[in-house]
């Protein structure tokens, strides 16, 4: 069955260097798995990780987080404190239960059109191993079930 | 209500071939708020852009999205043909179907499902966005150019000819950079210095451009046309308006065995000096490290010698606030050091030396004014081997690009060779000869044809020493047989590597660089000479390694560009910038320390009496970049990014 399993996968990106490396493997002509829906934003700093929750309400069955490598972000240091962010958030993420599989956090510059395309077909496959995120979708019909004591 | 109009795009084949447009347009036309949904051929075409001007007229479209390339491609295209149609620019959406949908995927269903999403998720997107303006910000109308090399001198003088002021900014003593090392020049072997030298002379006396040798950038800020600089003069000890440059000081130096640097360490200088004879400035510094006094706490000779008494050892290091419009970073290359090669035995032998040596050998105004003599026992080498792609094209050490010159100057270096000792043998030992350039496959043709340089295809192994002679061990690839000869001297074609502080210097002022320190330009193809950050631009070989001619392109090509940006009055700049609630501040400054700009301050509300009642934070636009870190960190979600919105955002997540 997992085999027919297509993950649905979204990626929250920085436009200066991943979005720029997906456009690089756009014009390389590189192929991946279509499983990855990304949102760009100026800088993997603007990602909150409300966002990513967000994305797993909705029925992603895995996030990906893809910013510029550290000392190369466009506005000096907005990966560092992203990265300091993906550190207690995963954390928080273990704490409540949602594996910290299903979110993956990589860098990737603007020319590194082919490790995107790696990426996307790496994370899509792992996503489709861990199989189709149900947990949170109970964990939200639970907490809307009235309490029965 | 919304009615977003939805352009999908074919791009002819680019995506009509991998995206089933016609499925698309109807899929996404069912989407609630979408008013039109068509597709086209080539909707960046000027009948494309009309079709779009024309349905936002006809059917008042609040927004648009238009489902194509990348929006780092035609973003603006499109943006501009709104604005034309009279929609606010900035309710124009890309849904990037190309780049990241048509050309990486193979089937056609899940390809055209996924262009959907994305489709999707830019009209629930553009719905929320907001009608921005740009924003208007003054132009200081000074350039900054830094590093005085070829690149630097050249920026700053077309800069200057075109009647803008210039801040020239050079770390040593003195302008010229590499180039002023030189002796000759390929393919034309004309003499370095003396093409050199008097551009040096004419940025030290223009009335345009101000000179500031023996400094260094120690802080940026600020943003396209109003950068606000630092820069530590570091002391000279001499005082530079009394100083004549007579140079009776450096002849009474008593510390006479110092290393040039600018002799690449095969010549000597003092510990007061000049880097070289025609150096501009022409007035000495004293090299803290090595100056007598300053090790012993006595001397004072060269003091004592000056008659003008421009000598003050008390002097501190000065820095200086520059307010300057934009930037040029020349900042140059190093040569990388040829230690790493232990077989080569460089450091170990000294009559194995790198090319920038052999220059200085050969220059009239070296050590050995111009004779080729081995460093060892000062005797002339009857057999030379060089040896190319000496840490160039090498993964093992770091280096797997070609450095570009060193094909030309090791074809140079044996031409010297074989002019000024006519009886005199060279090898060379090269991977490929990369000779591209006006004249240049020509000028390798007459070191082998002419000058009869023998040319051997392989690489060398070990370079040991016996008796007098360094054997060269290595291996000619065409006749498929080891080879060793018996040379008098090596020199090796070092790669060109960028500067060692490099990076550190990238993030003082706010470039990208790439793996190895050379600087990023903003497209490798069509914006070669600008940084990632507006306002600075590149030139010379602090971007990739260049030879003379490239690098002059570059400097005149920012010169371009930066005068192109004086011409303005205003400048216009993306509206993306954070803007802070302050009703609902709560004043506890995370962005503050967040925000990588300072772009963030603290503001009084006053109530009527005039007395304070709160503090909260206030974002200067003007500072602004729009990353958008405060807002992720802001704890009462006060702050908001204009562009992206934590509305849009969420916005485009529910609607994948």
């Amino acid at each position: 069955m997992n085999e027919l399993f297509e993950p649905e996968i979204v990626a929250f990106v920085c436009t200066y260097c991943t979005y720029a490396g997906a456009d690089l493997a756009g014009t390389s002509r590189l192929k991946y798995a279509p499983n990855v829906r990304i949102i760009r934003l100026p800088c993997t700093g603007r990602i909150s990780p409300m966002f990513i929750l967000k994305a797993l309400q909705k029925g992603a069955d895995g996030v990906l987080v893809s910013g510029c490598h550290p000392g190369d972000c466009h506005f000096t240091h907005g990966n560092y404190h992203a990265r300091r962010r993906w550190m207690v958030f995963r954390a928080l993420l273990e704490f409540m239960g949602i594996p910290s599989e299903r979110v993956k956090f990589s860098w990737i510059s603007a020319a590194e059109g082919g490790k995107f395309a790696d990426l996307m077909n790496s994370v899509t496959e792992d996503i489709r191993k861990l199989g189709p995120f149900d947990q949170y979708k109970e964990l939200i019909r639970e907490t809307e079930t009235p309490a029965t004591f | 209500m919304a009615k977003i109009g939805v352009f999908i795009c074919h791009c002819g084949e680019n995506i009509g071939a991998k995206i089933d447009c016609n499925k698309l347009a109807a899929t996404v036309g069912e989407h609630p708020g979408v008013a039109v949904s068509v597709e086209y051929k080539y909707f960046c075409s000027d009948p494309g852009q009309e079709s779009v001007k024309k349905a936002i007229r006809d059917n008042n479209l609040t927004g648009v999205v238009v489902a194509a390339c990348s929006p780092r491609m035609h973003e603006a295209t499109f943006r501009k043909a709104c604005a034309e149609a009279g929609l606010n620019p900035y309710m124009c959406e890309i849904a990037n179907i190309r780049e990241q949908c048509s050309w990486v995927h193979t089937d056609v269903d899940m390809a055209t499902q996924k262009a959907a999403d994305i489709t999707r998720s830019m009209v629930e997107k553009v719905k929320r966005n907001n009608k921005l303006q740009p924003i208007e910000v003054p132009v200081t109308r000074r350039a900054l150019v830094i590093g005085g090399g070829i690149a630097g001198i050249q920026a700053a003088l077309d800069i200057a000819n075109a009647g803008q002021e210039v801040v020239l900014v050079e770390r040593e003593p003195s302008l010229g950079g590499h180039m002023a090392q030189l002796s000759e020049t390929f393919p034309t072997l004309d003499c370095s210095q003396c093409i050199m030298t008097p551009r040096m002379v004419e940025a030290a006396q223009h009335p345009k451009i101000r000179l500031l040798t023996y400094a260094e950038i120690v802080h940026v800020d600020g943003y396209i046309g109003n950068f606000k600089v630092k820069v530590k003069m570091k002391a000279r000890y001499v005082d530079m308006d009394s100083c004549t440059g007579c140079g009776d000081c450096i002849t009474k130096c008593p510390q006479k065995k110092i290393e040039s640097e600018f002799d690449c360490s095969i010549g000597m200088r003092t510990a007061i000096y000049t880097p070289f004879a025609q150096s501009v400035p022409n007035k000495p510094v004293i090299d803290k490290a090595n100056c007598t006094y300053f090790k012993n706490g006595k001397c004072k000779i060269c003091m004592r010698s000056c008659q003008i008494n421009a000598i003050n050892f008390d002097m501190q290091d000065e820095f200086i606030d520059l307010e300057v419009g934009a930037i040029v970073v020349a900042t140059g290359f190093q040569v990388q050091n040829n230690a790493v090669y232990g077989e080569y035995g460089y450091g170990k032998y000294p009559d194995v030396i790198t090319g920038l040596q052999f220059e200085r050998l050969a220059s009239a105004s070296g050590p050995t004014s111009g004779k080729i003599l081995r460093p060892s026992d000062g005797k002339e080498p009857e057999t030379i081997v060089f040896i190319q792609c000496a840490g160039s094209r090498d993964p093992s050490k770091g280096v797997r690009y070609c450095s570009k010159i060193c094909c030309m100057y090791t074809a140079k270096h044996a031409m010297l060779y074989a002019h000024k000792v006519h009886d005199g043998k060279s090898h060379v030992f090269y991977m490929d000869i990369r000779a591209a350039g006006k004249g240049y496959d020509e000028f390798t043709r007459r070191a082998i044809e002419e000058d009869e340089a023998s040319y051997v295809r392989g690489r060398v192994s070990k370079v040991w020493q016996k008796m007098n002679k360094l054997m060269v061990r290595g291996v000619d690839t065409l006749l498929g047989k080891p080879v060793v000869i018996a040379a008098d001297m090596v020199v090796l074609a070092t790669a060109m590597v960028s500067q060692p502080d490099a990076k550190e210097f990238a993030k003082t002022i706010g470039i990208g660089y790439d793996e190895y320190g050379f600087f990023n330009e903003a497209h490798l193809k069509l914006r070669p000479v600008e940084s990632s950050t507006a306002g600075i631009f590149l030139a010379g070989a602090c971007q990739s390694p260049k030879d003379i001619p490239d690098s002059v392109a570059q400097a005149s090509a920012s010169a371009s560009k930066v005068l192109a940006l004086f011409s303005k009055q205003k400048l216009e700049r993306e509206p993306v910038v954070a803007s802070n609630n302050e009703s609902t501040c709560a004043g506890c400054w995370g962005c503050v320390l967040a925000c990588p700009y300072n772009a963030i301050e603290k503001k009084d509300i006053l109530d009527r009496s005039g007395k304070v009642i709160k503090r909260v934070a206030s974002v200067n636009p003007g500072l602004c970049q729009g990353c958008g870190t405060c807002v992720t960190f802001c704890r009462s979600n006060s702050l908001d990014l204009a562009g992206f919105t934590e509305k849009q955002i969420f916005a485009e997540v529910m609607g994948l």
